[in-house]
């Protein structure tokens, strides 16, 4: 440790210097970091330098800022935990300060499933380094070596001996900053004693009392509410645009500028009836695709594939089976429907901006409206409120720039909130994708070819996962295929890939004529997958038959994030109408230590249930660039009426550092209901979502 | 139209003199600071923007203020009585009955109004009474628990 000595670190561009008021902070530089390499590989574009910062206030609170954010996940809260855990202080003392760019380290989003299992190791370091900064601390000030003392609560005491000292009393009068390269002792953990509890979520109070504050729930004095004019379509362009109808609406302010046309005033609702008022007329392009017409775009646009596994030799496998089987899988653009819309706020003083974004990304933020403004990065603050709801839509936050674009002209404090159609119209969908698989069986039931393509989805869960000697995994991409935008949707391309490869083993099982629980067991060594299979299985009292059995009974399993899952599923089937009802969903998951067990059901709960979506009836119509689904009256989602009885069991695992657990249970969710269809009724659906009319058609078919 | 409309919200008696046609979720949240209710749709599908008329739940962004005359009306801000929280708030975060929280006081005030009609719902009507009110995170299983657990304290 080198002792007041101000490393590089710790006035970088966060300029952590920046705090009132005294205490200890330390800023932690992770240069060799053993524990954070592999997650490194795993992710390209994470940031090599992760950060930590940690400051232990005069009053013996404590305050841990994360450039992570809090969108319904909990995050904040096992965050709280690993700090509490290594700094052993109490729970309770402990404040989080997330997202917000003055003051938190440096953080390229909040998805992935990345917050325990990446940024854990990097928060966990910082906290007992800090917790190693006071401990010489106490032992200056105690007169007693460093390994006589012990601390507990925040309380540092002499092993068996006279004196104590309090973090509190340390931090007191002080104004230490404090660099460490080397790496701190982590809590062993089989002694940790905050970790692996479930202590209530801190926003709890908050959030049941409406105090819970959301980007567009901040006002500022003078701010103005937004509106902007919008294309009728993707890819229209504005030919013209007469604004003198809402210019003349008292109190309104109308800006024009660069492409950015809106109109704003105090009252949302008095700018939502001038930007009525404006005349604009646009060139349309002649739709080329629609949701019915797009797979075929998608397999003739992105013909180029790359290899990502490969084993064996497919002339081989395949003259080792006995059935060769060969399907095309379709999965539709989903939206994110984030319950709160993009919204932003931005202040504009001197020549810096302040802003309050619903984002995932607020230091992705910080760059492009440092851009769009053509200012400097260090000129724009983005602060993080509470989140209502990302799913991955809120990594992209064009009302950001806009809010920031508005104030700036206006010089006013300008809020930007989209409309659900707005939200419906710009969102970064899942992207629609086709999966083609060719794979066989030998006499004995054992799976010797695989032979995958996936086109846009990308490899995300496309994992043979599976003893397959003869496979290869090809994943067909190109730019500029769909016709709006798309991005990550909870466990990205996940539940594609997952869908295909899941619904193709089942298929196999079905032809084997084994049961499809023992069919996976049969064809994998992987003790991760076998435990979570063999777990679900006995959760679920799965008894072995061949499908279809008629009992709507379906298993699947998968990997993502670091964590193995498996469900079984129980639907029934109208057989006149089509329509599924999921009638129980059990998931058991396992993620290695689990931080927050509570908290980790939690987000196994609301995939498996906004799973059901994806899955069962979720889908955006489109023609062309025209979003033909806009709100919540034709795009379903989700409801009470459609909840299953929800089983949960966590496997445990001690011996494997904790891993995501935001998206692995979604990832196998239109796999194990297309596979509980099957069983019900013998019809195999290959496109997501399978609507009744899909279903009743497989079932002449089957 | 200017009008002058005289109701309670929250126990208080308030006078708004403004438009008429306005909706009461921007009335609430510009004129009122009251941010409780929130924007979700626009078009009364989602229901993040219920509060209770009279006891009833409404979806305030197609509520225009110059039906509250005489009215009575609780947000979520007027549900605790100082500190205490109401059972339904209780249940909601002790069993983690939220996620976001976006939809979450939408939600409670939707199950008061059920419980004050309904005070020992079976899980289905609950269910029932509540379909109109959208949650994204898949709250739902721990919101019908937190229901059915205020149910048995009220």
């Amino acid at each position: 440790m080198n002792r007041n000595d101000l490393g590089p670190m710790a006035v970088d561009r966060r300029d952590f210097l920046k705090f009132t008021g005294g205490g200890i902070a330390v800023a932690v530089t992770l240069k060799d970091a053993s524990l954070l390499s592999e997650a490194m590989e795993q992710q390209r574009g994470y940031p090599t330098d992760f950060n930590a910062y940690v400051r232990v206030g005069e009053d013996g609170r404590v305050s841990v800022f994360s450039g992570k954010i809090e969108m319904g996940q909990g995050g904040e809260t096992s965050q709280a935990q690993m700090a509490a855990e290594e700094l052993r202080v109490s729970l309770d003392s402990v404040d989080m300060v997330l997202g917000d760019t003055d003051l938190c380290p440096r953080d390229s989003g909040t998805w992935g499933s990345m917050t325990t299992r990446m940024f854990g190791p990097a928060l966990r370091a910082g906290c007992a380094t800090a917790r190693e900064v006071l401990l010489e601390l106490a032992a200056e000030r105690l007169g007693v070596a460093t390994d006589k003392l012990q601390v507990e609560n925040g309380v540092v005491s002499a092993v068996g001996g006279e004196g104590r000292v309090t973090y509190a009393e340390l931090a007191k009068g002080q104004r230490i900053e404090r660099t460490l390269d080397r790496e701190a002792v982590l809590q062993a953990l089989e002694d940790c004693t905050v970790m692996g509890t479930s202590p209530k979520r801190f926003d709890r109070r908050e959030k049941v009392t409406g105090k819970a504050q959301y980007a567009g729930d901040i006002r500022l004095p003078d701010m103005l509410r937004a509106r902007i004019l919008r294309p009728p379509s993707h890819g229209a362009t504005l030919t013209s645009v007469d604004t003198s109808a809402a210019e003349a609406v008292p109190g309104v302010t109308v800006v024009n500028q660069d492409g950015l046309v809106a109109v704003l005033h105090e009252d949302r609702e008095v700018a939502d009836r001038a930007l009525g008022l404006i005349g604009a007329e646009f060139d349309v392009p002649e739709p080329t695709v629609n949701d019915r017409t797009i797979w075929d775009h998608i397999v003739a646009a992105a013909p180029v594939g790359r290899t990502g596994h490969e084993a064996g030799n497919l002339d081989a496998g395949a003259g080792a089976c006995t059935k060769i089987t060969e399907n095309t899988y379709y999965d539709g653009y989903v939206a994110h429907a984030t319950m709160e819309p993009h919204t932003a706020l931005a202040s504009v003083e001197d020549d810096r901006v302040t802003l309050w974004v619903s984002t995932q990304s607020p230091f992705g933020d910080q760059g492009r409206v440092a851009r769009a403004l053509e200012i400097d990065p260090s000129q724009v603050r983005v602060i993080t409120p509470y989140v209502g709801g990302g799913f991955g839509g809120k990594a992209s936050n064009n009302q950001a720039l806009e809010a920031a674009r508005l104030a700036w002209i206006t010089r006013r404090p300008v809020q930007v909130m989209w409309t659900r159609d707005e939200e419906f119209f710009y969102d970064t969908y899942h992207s629609a994708a086709v999966v083609k698989i060719r794979s066989g069986i030998d006499p004995e039931g054992r799976i010797q070819l695989w032979d995958y393509h996936v086109y846009m989805a990308g490899t995300r869960g496309a994992e043979v996962m599976y003893d397959v000697p003869n496979a290869a995994v090809v994943s067909h991409s190109a730019r500029g295929v769909h016709p709006f935008a798309t991005g990550a949707w909870r466990g990205p391309g996940a539940n594609t890939n997952i869908f295909g490869r899941e619904s193709q083993i089942d298929i196999m099982a079905a032809d084997a004529g084994i049961d499809p629980l023992e069919f996976r067991l049969s064809n994998a060594t992987d003790p991760r997958l076998r435990s979570v299979l063999e777990a679900v299985a006995k959760a679920a009292n799965w008894t072995a038959a061949p499908a279809p059995s008629g009992r709507g009974l379906g298993v699947a399993c998968g990997l993502d994030a670091g964590t193995y899952v498996a469900h079984v599923a129980e639907v029934t089937v109208d057989e006149s109408t089509g329509e599924v009802q999921v009638e129980r969903m059990v998931c058991a998951q396992e993620m290695g230590v689990v931080v927050n067990p509570d908290g980790a059901t939690m987000q196994m709960e609301g995939c498996i249930t906004m799973g059901l979506g994806y899955a069962l009836m979720e889908h955006i119509r489109f023609q062309g660039g025209d979003i033909l689904d806009r709100n919540f009256d034709t795009y379903r989602i989700p409801r009470f009426s459609h909840l299953p009885e929800i089983e949960t069991v966590l496997v445990e695992n001690r011996e494997m550092a904790p891993q995501g657990g935001g998206e692995p249970a979604i990832v196998c969710i239109g796999a194990v209901l297309a596979n509980a269809v099957y069983d019900a009724c013998g019809s195999r659906v290959f496109t997501m979502p399978f609507t009744p009319e899909s279903v009743r058609r497989g079932m002449t078919m089957g | 139209m200017r009008e002058t409309i005289r109701f309670r919200l929250n126990g208080r008696d308030t006078t708004l003199e403004t438009d008429g046609t306005r909706s009461l979720l921007w009335v609430l949240r510009t004129d009122l600071e009251l941010t409780g209710a929130k924007y979700g749709c626009g078009i009364a599908e989602c229901g993040a923007c219920t509060v209770l008329v009279n006891g009833d739940p409404v979806r305030s962004c197609l509520y225009p203020v110059s039906q509250l005359q005489d009215a009575d009306v609780i947000t979520i801000e007027g549900l605790a009585q100082d500190d205490d929280l109401h059972p339904l708030q209780e249940e909601f975060a002790e069993r983690g009955a939220f996620q976001c929280g976006y939809c979450t006081p939408g939600m409670i005030l939707e199950a008061y109004s059920l419980l004050t009609k309904n005070q020992r719902p079976t899980r289905s009507e609950i269910s029932s009474g509540m379909d109109g009110n959208l949650c994204r995170c898949g709250a739902h299983k721990r919101i019908l628990e937190a229901i059915e657990a205020a149910a048995a304290r009220l």
